[in-house]
């Protein structure tokens, strides 16, 4: 790896997700590639979901760190292969569960065969147990698919009665 | 061979059109939890339909933009299934200002959704790799979608005397606008001779076992359809796309490379 690839990937370590930022875009498998080419050296970063409002705003982070650091990039969206909650570390996930976001459970399917991805959701299945990041009960349930973010889902722990964030394995 | 414009078009308006219906109910939700919900299918929709439009602008050329696809076309242009533009509410109210009705919501989401995951599913295969791409994406967020929309159609479905007759008027409404899922546009065999579309005929069987084993589940009865088959797809549309265009495009058009 050239030193200048070194140098990309250390300027944009700091940088966060604009909602979570307890970890780095790299953590969380935004930020996906540093590359050298013909062309110069390109940034490649992946949405979570489609229409993740975060992501102009880290295109816009990735872009000023970059500038300020001297460094001329270019910044690529690319939408292959599909983002998975499956690319986070295990030290990401840890991080969510400090702040108080349950982290998403491994292997969500993505990359199983086409009968599996479409129809697992289809049938109503017991989902498997989220554990409550405060006291680490697995007796909790869902009070909403959908939370604040389009990421996250809203969870209730029946033992120690704090609501939380699970991030949705996608 | 290039990929057919006008397919993706028909993509990105359906996606479109159903986020800015369910955005209607931001803020009058029928529980804080379903506000919730439906704001975010609709953040997942025009997400989708901002990706779709970019491919389309980008093969366009010239001076395409997403946001002229999206913004300075008329209702007679948009390739939408009709189903899509329809109102919150059931056929006996005629006008767009009555109340929104939650199961008309719940049963157009679930009907839409159950069959984009299976054309999703299908367009990972396309011979354009931006909208294989695309599809990989949205196939994930349209089957939480599912999920979400068909866990409803079954509380509400088999759940009390009022959300049960609530539910059925829905689908007595909303079923027969999906025959026009199979008919096949021009776009749609240009996309298929392409390799670039799928043939959605061919995905009537899975959609048909989807839908009745979820409406069994639900208590509820599929009405038997004749009738006319709505051509939204073509641009014929119902009055209600040029309301909902009215105020989707309106801030666009009074001031046109407006930002903030």
């Amino acid at each position: 790896m050239s030193s200048v690839v070194d140098k990309v990937w250390a300027t944009l370590e700091p940088l966060t997700d604009p909602e979570i930022p307890v970890v780095t875009l790299r953590e969380l498998g935004i930020l996906r590639d540093v590359r050298e080419t013909a062309a110069g050296i390109e940034v490649v970063i992946t949405p979570t979901y489609s229409g993740c409002p975060a992501m102009g705003q880290i295109e816009d982070d990735v872009r000023a760190s970059l500038e300020q650091a001297g460094i001329a990039a270019r910044v690529i969206t690319q939408l292959a292969p599909a983002w998975t909650t499956d690319w986070m570390s295990d030290e990401a996930k840890e991080k969510l569960r400090a702040y108080g976001i349950a982290p998403p459970h491994r292997t969500c399917g993505s990359s199983g065969g086409a009968e599996v991805s479409v129809l697992k959701f289809v049938r109503r299945q017991p989902t498997a147990a989220v554990a409550c990041p405060q006291c680490g009960s697995t007796h909790t349930v869902v009070t909403s698919e959908f939370g604040s973010t389009a990421c996250k889902a809203l969870y209730k722990c029946l033992d120690c009665q704090e609501p939380f964030d699970y991030f949705k394995p996608y | 061979m290039s990929t057919p414009i006008d397919y993706l078009l028909h993509l990105a308006d359906n996606a479109v059109v159903l986020g800015q219906r369910n955005a209607e109910w931001c803020g009058h939700g029928p529980i804080l939890e379903e506000d919730m919900a439906l704001a975010n299918v609709s953040l997942d929709l025009i997400g989708q339909a901002r990706l779709l439009y970019q491919r389309a602008a980008e093969l366009k050329g010239g001076d395409a933009t997403e946001d002229k696809l999206a913004y300075f076309r008329g209702p007679h242009e948009f390739r939408n299934y009709t189903l899509l533009e329809l109102p919150h509410h059931g056929a006996l109210v005629g006008y767009a200002a009555a109340d929104r009705d939650y199961a008309t919501t719940i049963v157009r989401n679930f009907l839409y959704s159950a069959l984009m995951v299976h054309v999703w599913d299908g367009l990972q295969q396309s011979a354009d790799a931006s909208l294989a791409a695309i599809a990989a994406k949205s196939l994930k967020e349209t089957s939480y979608h599912l999920h979400h929309s068909r866990d409803w159609l079954v509380r509400m479905g088999d759940g009390t005397e009022e959300s049960h007759a609530r539910a059925q008027a829905a689908v007595n409404h909303l079923m027969p606008y999906t025959e026009e899922f199979w008919t096949t546009s021009p776009a749609e065999g240009a996309a298929v001779a392409a390799k670039i579309g799928i043939d959605v005929w061919a995905l009537r069987p899975a959609w048909d076992a989807l839908v009745n084993e979820a409406l069994a589940e639900a208590t509820l009865t599929r009405p038997n359809f004749h009738g006319y088959v709505t051509e939204g797809k073509i641009g014929l549309h119902s009055e209600h796309l040029s309301y909902l265009l009215g105020e989707m495009q309106g801030l666009a058009r009074a001031h046109p490379g407006a930002t903030w």
